[in-house]
């Protein structure tokens, strides 16, 4: 089991979180007037790193989305870290 | 020196002490050119280069694979075989792979152990029932075989099964597909390993891709551990690692890795005959041909290269095999791994030229790759042998995250991939 | 009977005598025997048979290295499988079954099939059966496999227990070298778990002699339990760990007497592995004859239980322990020869039928004997530290791999790291526990010759017992090109019994090796996974199961369904009134009285999550595909969710209470997710704006009145609303407390939904049921809103939607052209898959063949080329209520534009028939919402 930090909660077992997909992937600005092909991107392509990664999660007790660095190889993770930045 | 594999050939060796038996696959070395090389030593690189000697006559192919033969996700699943699903390019798909299951061990001359023992998979609330009969309608009509079976019906198939009107999950039907089962995992990729090398293919173990060679904006080749080597077009069928590779190559795919677990009990004696899945409690099962029973779930959610999971997933698995079936109370799980799955957004695979022109894509599979081995075998060497899609593996080509036009099997089953 | 008890020593109390029985046979033993123990003693020695060949097997190990004997053992009417006798505490009365052997492990009745051995190599069985196909071969092939047999009528076993728990440290193994660090730590002030898998603390010094701190090890032993006690440290015997999982979890299995396994996960901060090692066996011709065992297994035997394996014995060892088990035996009365390899002399093999009887050594000597005992080497346990990530390095010293310090964070010690005299293991403590003062012990050396089974080796040298893998298998696999360790494995299954290869992986790797020109290290091993010994099921699935699985979730007002007679069923992870009454005829009733008079609805499930603030208005255009920022306090208006993908992710209706509040009314089914989506969404784009979500669904119950009567009922319960209008809600009190009054219809008539805290729904309930019963009307189930629902084609997310469905596939278009704003999936619209001429649609179908409601899930189809060929399905069907015809809805291409046509449907195998129509069966102009 797994233990990630929710920069709201703290130290809390895996099954309490959601991942949230690739820290990064920002919507595209421009509504209707984004191209096709950026729009398909943003939905559905991803970098998959293998390696150091920084992902968006949700704590899902609190609800909190958060940043957090892990390595998918080591499966070590830092702290999380909240969305506007370390407070 | 015994080259066919028979009975006769078993009592020969045995009273020559097994001198005469072959290798099942040559050592070659890595040479500067092919015509194709296959990147990804598991079932469907070792079954693509096989339909490429065997259905186009093209030998000039090398297999290279990083590590040893069947090592990734080929050797790591829980060995079902079925093609129980809903939209009818997935069931042209699957059952094109079941239909060429049936007849694999006598073509490559090995026993895979194909047992098409039957797949339930039940249906616990009215709800179920009515995606179930959604299911097996599509089937019908796409032409593979299905049944909907109602309380009774899983119960002759799964008498220990705990699915009365009081369990948490009771049974009030379900899917039933009569030509599923599982195969020997190991036994498909040797034997396509074997028979591959047989048709002159090279399969280079130990052998690592580093880099892309790109030339006029096609890839012409690859730089790996044992050396360089250049080819006219470049397959990839490495699962998990297709965005690792991906990345080398300068494009990104629609695919997560994550961890998939998977475990065995010791093993007793015959109980359970028939590959059962329940979608409520998540857990699907088997019983090995030497006993075991091979338990797998869902995914670790935590995307992973890792080939380990950990153990709140293995624990709900757990529970809800024990759930289903409690005199497995009995049982201890003997062995644990995983493999690496690359998840894809509507739980269908990547066939087709990657947006790298000369290197083409098997991927994508996620928790449903082993069954697909022949296709995908099939529907690669045809890629690659001619550079256009067959009919088959058009419906799967990476432009429909472009367009839109998905093939959601979760969606429209209802069924979670 | 060679073997004998000694009358006196070990720990057995011979003043506690007990039997039970092995395959029938009465088995007389003592309280502090294993079974093992006691099975030696009597002189029994033909115990199993083996997996593939079903060759008569003894015991070789004392503990969880066994790979011989299991059984099945049936005490107090239970039966616990597959359980090595050699770890298990012998009880009185219990019946045993050698595993995998019928009727019995000596009259096997497949024993002949060793007389084929030759034919049926490793992997025999990929080279053959294939004609007709496997399915001939099979069954006979798997009703061989298999150890133990399941009692399918035993369904009653206690749940397994779980725990967790922090502290310091874990050390895992109680031996000398364990229990000297559990002190060190303790007694420096950590919180100390030390768990050994044995049933008593001490490991080696049980059996093996020591000088420890000038003492006798025994008397080391008692001093140092008391001191650990002392320091508080916890102690758990019968406990294995098995594995070490992310982030330093590690995991341990508690047998205990009489209770249901305990699983404990326990994270400390630091993990030291002092788990000993593991005696290999030696490689000759016939070397899986029953009566030759480990050395150290055999004088575990003669210290603990008293019993001394045979009169006349063969001690053959590659290392210095074996001469210390030769002396035992010796003192003990036995006969022994001793055969040291470092001296050059090599059993070259046993005789005997059905048992040992004497071995031929390399000088050409036969040498009588009732039992060989054989040492090596040894494997350090060096599984958890592996697991870990953690990396080896082949000690050519000692001949094993030993850990690689600083790859893991497990620290490992003691004969796990290879120091195989306690003298050195002590004086490592210190360091690789950076603290300390350990205790000292003698030197003893450790000097120890190479004995791989060899290439070309003659006679059946066995490597791995339980799978019957030979030297021959081995270098057939060589010859095979199997040479990778992983194919050696998979290929001839060595090391992939229930015991994992701890007695048979060394020798099996340095045997390919030697075969394909590599050296041991070069060759590498598998990799280590959990668990290091099996697991039961029951300790991993905990108390999950029955109610505690997925637990329902219960409404406030559950009681007053069940007096009222309501069947309840699961629906969105709720328990929920399916009908009132045993019958479920109840379902139309219900739906017509509805539509006649009035019906109440527990809706509480239903979705509310409040949305407030100055900028929730901003927000909420951009979550919602329809504008909702033009909604005027006090009204309402049904909107729908998207994925970014474009696809319909829920309904539902939003309320605005008045400038800054509003109430999210989405399906029960998808509070949580909406709930997720909303606050992802505030966090992420509307960080410092004027947004709070709060999720009031559970603590709000919702009971709902619809039917022509709707507004007397609510006068009767005393709900003053005023005049209010369809979508509009209002407020109005109960015994003081407030009371929400929103007026929407999910049947298509006049509906009000009432809302109040969730511990006043009783009250609200019993008002609002008496009111309604004098106006002619009653309770409504889930079953029959479904139905009323359906007559006017509102839709369930999920149900008549699917993963693909857009909007515009509901017929709801008009909100992507007058919108401005950018929302949730809006680009997604506009992709061409969106408006692709052939997607299904929604639409109504009515039987026209007669033959009552279609079948939900039936597909309509059309020929196409002469095959038939899918165009949708049916999403919802039933009886009508108000309808005097069977109602449907389904997802049919180009289903919009084809009212009026009649098609064919497919329903397993059986056609119907049914015209499309609009998705609305009733009322289209929406008169009855005002009657």
């Amino acid at each position: 089991m797994q233990i990630f930090s929710c920069p709201f909660c703290g130290p809390r077992p895996e099954p309490e979180f959601h991942f949230g997909g690739e820290a990064g992937n920002d919507r595209p600005v421009g509504g209707a007037l984004v191209p096709e092909g950026e729009w398909a991107a943003y939905l559905h392509l991803r970098h998959n790193p293998k390696g150091s990664t920084r992902e968006i999660w949700m704590h899902r007790t609190c609800l909190e989305v958060f940043v957090m660095e892990r390595d998918t190889v080591t499966m070590q993770a830092a702290p999380g870290v909240a969305l506007g930045g370390p407070t | 020196m015994t080259r066919r594999y028979s009975a006769l050939a078993l009592l020969k060796e045995g009273l020559t002490g097994q001198k005469g038996w072959q290798p099942a696959w040559d050592d070659r070395p890595l040479r500067p050119r092919y015509d194709i090389v296959i990147i990804g030593g598991g079932g469907h690189g070792l079954a693509t280069a096989y339909y490429l000697a065997r259905t186009h006559g093209i030998t000039n192919v090398a297999v290279i694979e990083k590590g040893w033969l069947g090592g990734g996700n080929t050797g790591r699943n829980t060995t079902v075989v079925r093609s129980n699903y809903f939209f009818p390019e997935s069931v042209r798909l699957y059952d094109l792979s079941l239909k060429l299951y049936e007849k694999l061990s006598i073509e490559l001359n090995y026993n895979i152990m194909l047992s098409q023992r039957g797949m339930v998979s039940i249906a616990h609330t009215p709800s179920e029932m009515e995606m179930s009969a959604r299911v097996v309608n599509a089937m019908q009509i796409n032409g593979t075989d299905a049944e909907l079976l109602d309380a009774d019906g899983v119960r002759k198939r799964l008498p220990i099964h705990h699915g009365g009107p009081d369990a948490r999950y009771p049974a009030l039907g379900g899917i039933w597909q009569g030509r599923a089962g599982t195969a020997r995992h190991d036994a498909v990729a040797w034997g396509y390993a074997r028979a591959a090398s047989r048709l002159g293919v090279d399969i280079i173990q130990q052998c690592e891709v580093e880099d892309f060679i790109i030339e006029g904006g096609r890839c012409r080749g690859l730089c790996t551990s044992r050396g360089e080597v250049r080819a006219d077009r470049v397959g990839m069928a490495v699962a998990g690692h297709s965005s690792a590779l991906a990345a080398k190559a300068g494009f990104r795919l629609p695919v997560t890795s994550y961890a998939l677990q998977a475990c065995v009990s010791e093993p007793v004696k015959p109980i359970l005959d028939t590959v059962v899945l329940s979608p409520g409690t998540g857990t699907y099962a088997s019983q090995s041909d030497k006993g075991e029973i091979v338990i797998g779930g869902a995914l670790d959610r935590v995307p992973s290269y890792g080939q380990r999971g950990n153990l709140p997933v293995l624990e709900t698995v757990v529970a809800g095999l024990l759930e289903m079936f409690p005199a497995f109370r009995q049982l201890t799980l003997m062995r644990q791994w995983a493999g690496i799955v690359d998840v894809v957004p509507d739980s269908s695979p990547i066939l087709g030229e990657s947006p790298l022109p000369g290197l083409f894509l098997d991927c994508g599979w996620g928790t449903g790759g082993f069954k697909a081995i022949p296709a995908g075998g099939t529907l690669l060497a045809h890629l690659l042998a001619t550079g256009q899609h067959h009919d088959i593996s058009r419906p799967f080509d990476l432009d429909r995250f472009h367009t839109g036009r998905l093939v959601d099997e979760a969606a429209g089953s209802g069924i979670a991939h | 009977m060679s073997a004998y008890r000694l009358d006196e020593g070990g720990e057995i109390d011979r003043a506690r005598p007990l039997s039970f029985t092995y395959d029938g046979r009465p088995v007389q033993g003592f309280v502090g025997d294993s079974y093992a123990s006691a099975l030696m003693a009597s002189g029994d020695m033909v115990l199993g048979r083996s997996f593939k060949y079903r060759r008569p097997r003894g015991i070789f190990g004392a503990g969880v290295e066994e790979p011989n004997i299991h059984a099945d053992i049936r005490l107090n009417g239970r039966v616990h499988l597959n359980q090595r006798v050699t770890t298990e505490p012998a009880q009185d009365g219990a019946m045993l079954r050698a595993c995998g052997a019928a009727p019995g492990a000596r009259t096997d009745r497949t024993r002949f099939v060793d007389l084929f051995a030759r034919f049926i190599p490793s992997g025999f069985y990929y080279k053959t059966f294939m004609r007709p196909n496997w399915h001939l071969f099979e069954p006979s092939i798997r009703a061989m496999a298999g150890l133990g047999r399941i009692d399918a009528s035993q369904t009653d076993d206690m749940p397994g227990e779980q725990r967790n728990h922090h502290c310091d440290a874990v050390v895992v193994g109680a031996g000398p070298v364990g229990i000297a660090a559990a002190l060190m730590l303790a007694e420096a002030g950590d919180s100390v778990l030390l768990c050994d898998d044995a049933t008593r603390p001490g490991g080696s010094l049980l059996s093996r002699a020591a000088r420890i701190d000038g003492m006798d090890g025994g008397e080391w032993l008692a001093l140092a339990l008391i001191r650990l006690q002392a320091a508080g440290v916890r102690l758990l015997t019968r406990t294995t760990a098995f594995g070490v999982y992310d982030h330093g979890l590690i995991a341990l299995n508690q047998r205990r007497d009489g209770q249901p396994d305990l699983l404990w996960r326990v994270r400390p901060r630091r993990i030291v592995l002092a788990a000993g090692a593991i005696e290999r066996p030696l490689p000759f011709d016939r070397n899986d004859l029953p009566g030759v065992l480990s050395a150290q297994a055999a004088l575990i035997y003669l210290r603990r239980h008293a019993v001394v394996p045979g009169r006349r014995l063969c001690v053959a060892t590659n290392n210095d322990s074996g001469e210390e088990v030769a002396r035992a035996m010796q003192a003990a009365g036995a006969e022994v020869a001793l055969i040291d390899y470092r001296k050059g002399t090599t059993i070259i093999g046993a005789r005997g039928r059905g048992r040992v009887t004497g071995v031929t050594v390399s000088s050409g000597q036969r040498i009588g004997c009732d039992a060989v005992l054989v040492s090596g080497g040894f494997t350090p346990t060096i599984h958890l530290h592996a697991q870990s990530g953690g990396k080896l390095d082949w000690d050519a010293g000692i001949l094993a791999f030993v850990p690689r310090p600083g790859t893991s964070a497990v620290v490992t010690v003691g004969g796990a790291a290879g120091h195989f005299s306690l003298a050195e293991a002590f004086a490592a403590l210190p360091e690789a526990l950076a603290m300390g003062k350990a205790p000292q012990a003698e030197p003893q050396p450790y000097r120890v010759t190479e004995a791989w089974p060899k290439p070309g080796m003659k006679g059946r040298v066995w490597i791995d017992y339980q799978h019957d893998v030979t030297t021959k298998d081995i270098e057939l696999a060589r010859r095979e090109n199997f040479t990778s360790v992983e194919h050696l494995k998979r290929y001839t299954t060595l090391g992939m019994a229930t015991d994992q290869g701890k007695t048979s992986n060394l020798q099996g790797l340095a045997l390919m090796g030697a075969l394909s020109g590599r050296a041991i290290p070069e060759v590498g091993t598998t990799t280590y996974r959990p668990p290091f010994t099996p697991v039961p099921l029951a300790s991993l699935a905990g108390p999950r199961g029955a109610t505690r699985m997925n637990p329902v979730r219960r409404l406030a007002l559950e009681a007053r369904h069940r007096a009222a007679g309501a069947v309840l069923g699961e629906y969105g992870g709720w328990l929920r009134p399916v009908h009132y009454g045993p019958d479920d005829a109840a379902i139309l009733a219900e739906a017509r009285r509805a539509r006649a008079t009035v019906g109440v609805f527990d809706a509480s499930p239903l979705g509310k999550i409040e949305v407030m603030g100055r900028d929730a208005a901003e927000f909420l255009d951009f979550v919602y595909y329809n504008t909702m920022s033009t909604l005027a306090p006090g009204r309402c208006r049904y909107g729908f969710m998207l994925t970014e993908g474009g696809i319909v992710m829920d309904d539902g209706v939003l309320v605005r209470l008045d400038d800054g509040r509003f109430i999210v009314s989405c399906s029960s089914s998808h509070v949580a997710s909406v709930h997720a989506m909303l606050e992802e969404w505030r966090q992420d784009r509307y960080p410092d704006r004027q947004i709070w979500i709060h999720d009031a669904t559970a603590e709000t119950a919702t009971v709902t009145v619809t039917g022509p009567r709707a507004l007397s009922v609510l006068a009767r319960a005393g709900i003053e609303t005023g005049d209010l209008a369809h979508m509009a809600t209002g407020w109005a009190t109960l015994e003081g407390e407030e009371l929400r009054v929103t007026r929407v219809s999910f049947t298509g008539d006049r509906s009000y939904e009432l809302s109040i805290r969730q511990d006043l729904a009783p009250s609200l309930w019993d008002r609002v049921i008496a009111a309604a019963k004098a106006e002619g009307g009653g309770p409504l189930g889930i079953e029959a809103l479904m139905i009323l629902r359906a007559e006017k084609g509102f839709v369930v997310i999920g149900k008549d939607t699917d993963g693909m469905t857009r909007p515009m596939d509901l017929g709801s278009d008009a909100p992507l052209r007058r919108k401005a704003a950018d929302f949730l999936g809006r680009r997604s619209l506009t992709l061409p898959e969106a408006s692709r001429p052939d997607r299904n649609q929604l639409v109504g179908l009515v039987p026209t063949d007669g033959k009552g409601a279609l079948p939900t899930g039936a597909h309509g189809v059309e020929m196409r080329g002469g095959a038939r060929r899918s165009i949708g399905y049916v999403t919802s069907s039933y009886p009508g209520a108000a309808v005097p015809h069977p109602v449907a809805l389904g997802l049919i291409e180009r289903g919009a534009q084809r009212h009026g046509e009649e098609i064919t449907l497919y329903h397993l195998g059986v056609p119907r028939r049914a015209r499309l129509v609009a998705p609305c069966f009733l009322d289209p102009n929406g008169d009855r919402l005002d009657a």
